[in-house]
């Protein structure tokens, strides 16, 4: 019986020649991550285990992204302990506001993360790096601050589930599509415990950015991680983003799923057919195509995130924006992954055509998505966001209501004043 | 003994603590808002040893380990839902607050029963109804973790 990417990549970090599903194993950690919410809670428990110093200095990465730039006096006091706690350890990454980014947009970008790692980080989106080919999930502040400690988490190998991916997608369509519809057809617990394994010829058809977009969302469906194949874009993109630091021996390790593989189920996903697709409330798996979507009034966009706030998700936000103005009484706010993108969408104009539509853009930060500052709403509200979560109260007011979506539909959006298919854009002269 | 508070499926970590609080961690605070955007009068109805019963995926989303603390300092002395989110279901091992997979408990149980839950057995009776359930024992693995008395002593064994 053979092993899925995920197995294999558990066993050899567990010194292990096989594992198999539901059996207990110890991994050691390539990576291990936290933010400004869960930093300080896992330091608080660091210290109660007795730790003194972080296993590896080198593998321990603290981000302070979701109450950044500080939000109000608490989250100053948290950013502040992290802070501290990164300039006690001798932690080097550690991203201060200015050069922080959205950490899961952040931490491929900057090489912390290749093909083949285990990666634990005390964010549920870690599972974003599944994009790269390695093994990333996220685990709450004790299990960070076990893997601070001693370098290895506990895991439960999980079964897994196969997404054969075919055919080519539609010009509106992203990975962000692909992952709602999915989502939508697999349901929210659709994968529990599970891994989600893509793979398949239409794997070529997608970017980095779709897929990151598309592993981001693996929790959304309940899934332990999700991974990709690795191919030669993953590989080219590897190589454009080497960390530099030479503290940091990444090393690359491919892992393909062993052709007796077993898989709980296998999906044929075929992407041609797939349409641009939003998430009603409050659960990520009420998917709607854009055809369904009927008349629904919008007052505030957002574009951003760790699931879509890389280059191409400013792009086609761009491409829509230009020329055009944001509807009337309509907040559209961006704001990118990171410093990096933030800079190339200022020196390829991106920046100009956002703010010349009415757009507010933005600093880096988780804010707006969770409903932690830059962006709540208030009751009776919709927003259209290309965010990643559409529970009660996630982005302001429990009477408020998100829609997710794609750059593409939430760009179309914030010019129509409601949820819009950017298709029409043209034919309905908007 | 405890009162029982009932909630539906997919009860999100969005809901059991909004992020609009999370700029504490400290257990005391984060239980005054337990609940609060699903059921506002939790926090002033909840007694010390109370039990939740939920709906299947109970704790999905976020891996805000706030979550599982809120619901320990707000006094619950169990959560039972026929399955947990997975980071939900870590949390709370390794935060020490106690929960059980049980399908049947999960739908016959009604909100304001009063249950009894045996954690060595996994024997959860409903003393309102005169029935008894069966959840799914600890994974031994898990068992060894809950009897170091959580993940921090656990590791201190084995730093």
């Amino acid at each position: 019986m053979g092993m899925t990417m995920t197995q294999k990549i558990l066993a050899a970090h567990a010194g292990l020649k096989k594992v198999k599903a539901g059996q207990f194993i110890e991994a050691d950690l390539d990576v291990v991550l936290a933010n400004d919410i869960t930093g300080p809670v896992a330091i608080k428990e660091f210290q109660k285990m007795g730790a003194e110093k972080v296993f590896d200095r080198t593998k321990v990465v603290l981000v302070p992204d979701h109450f950044t730039p500080n939000k109000d006096i608490k989250a100053a006091e948290q950013c502040k302990m992290l802070r501290e706690f990164a300039v006690d350890q001798e932690i080097e990454n550690y991203f201060e506001v200015g050069e922080m980014g959205i950490e899961h947009a952040l931490l491929p970008e900057k090489g912390i993360v290749v093909a083949g790692d285990a990666v634990i980080g005390a964010d549920s989106h870690t599972c974003t790096y599944g994009a790269l080919g390695a093994f990333a999930t996220g685990i709450g502040s004790t299990d960070m601050a076990a893997g601070m400690a001693r370098g290895k988490a506990w895991f439960k190998v999980p079964s897994a589930i196969k997404f054969e991916l075919v055919g080519k997608p539609s010009k509106w369509v992203s990975g962000k599509d692909v992952i709602l519809h999915i989502i939508g057809m697999i349901g929210v617990d659709g994968a529990l415990y599970k891994s989600m394994e893509f793979m398949g010829p239409g794997l070529k058809h997608l970017s980095m950015d779709d897929r990151f977009a598309m592993a981001n969302m693996a929790i959304e469906a309940g899934a332990k991680n999700g991974i990709f194949m690795v191919d030669d874009r993953t590989k080219e993109y590897m190589k454009e983003h080497k960390n530099r630091n030479k503290a940091f021996k990444k090393k690359i390790r491919i892992y393909k799923p062993d052709k007796d593989a077993v898989y709980d189920e296998t999906y044929v996903i075929d992407l041609s057919k797939i349409r641009p697709t939003v998430a009603f409330p409050h659960l990520p798996e009420n998917t709607r195509t854009i055809d369904e979507v009927g008349d629904i009034r919008v007052d505030q966009v957002v574009i951003g995130s760790c699931t879509n706030g890389r280059m191409e998700d400013m792009e086609v936000t761009a491409k829509i924006l230009k020329g055009r103005k944001v509807a009337k009484n309509l907040r559209c706010i961006i704001f990118p992954g990171t410093q990096n993108v933030y800079l190339e969408c200022v020196k390829k104009g991106y920046a100009e055509i956002f703010i010349k539509a009415g757009a507010v853009f933005s600093t880096p930060t988780c804010g707006p998505c969770l409903g932690g500052h830059m962006g709540i709403l208030a009751a009776g509200e919709r927003a259209v966001a290309t965010t990643n979560r559409n529970f009660v109260g996630r982005m302001g007011h429990v009477e408020s209501e998100i829609y997710l979506a794609s750059p593409a539909v939430a760009a179309a959006s914030a010019v129509a004043g409601k949820i819009f298919n950017p298709e029409n854009l043209k034919k309905e002269g908007k | 003994m405890g009162k029982v508070f009932k909630y539906g499926e997919n009860v999100d970590t969005d809901v059991i603590i909004p992020a609009r609080h999370l700029n504490t961690s400290d257990p005391a605070e984060l239980a005054r808002h337990c609940m609060e955007d699903i059921d506002a009068d939790f926090v002033n109805q909840v007694k010390e040893g109370d039990i939740i019963v939920a709906g299947k995926n109970f704790g999905c989303g976020s891996s805000r380990e706030h979550a599982p603390i809120a619901i320990k300092a707000a006094g619950v002395n169990c959560v039972i839902a026929p399955t947990f989110a997975r980071i939900f279901y870590r949390n709370a091992f390794n935060t020490g607050l106690p929960i059980l997979e049980c399908e049947e408990a999960a739908r016959k149980i009604d909100a304001g029963d009063e249950v009894e839950v045996n954690f060595k057995t996994g024997e959860i009776r409903n003393i309102t109804k005169g029935e008894s359930y069966q959840a799914e024992p600890f994974p031994e693995f898990i068992s060894g973790i809950i009897e170091s008395g959580g993940l921090v002593n656990y590791v201190k064994n084995n730093l």
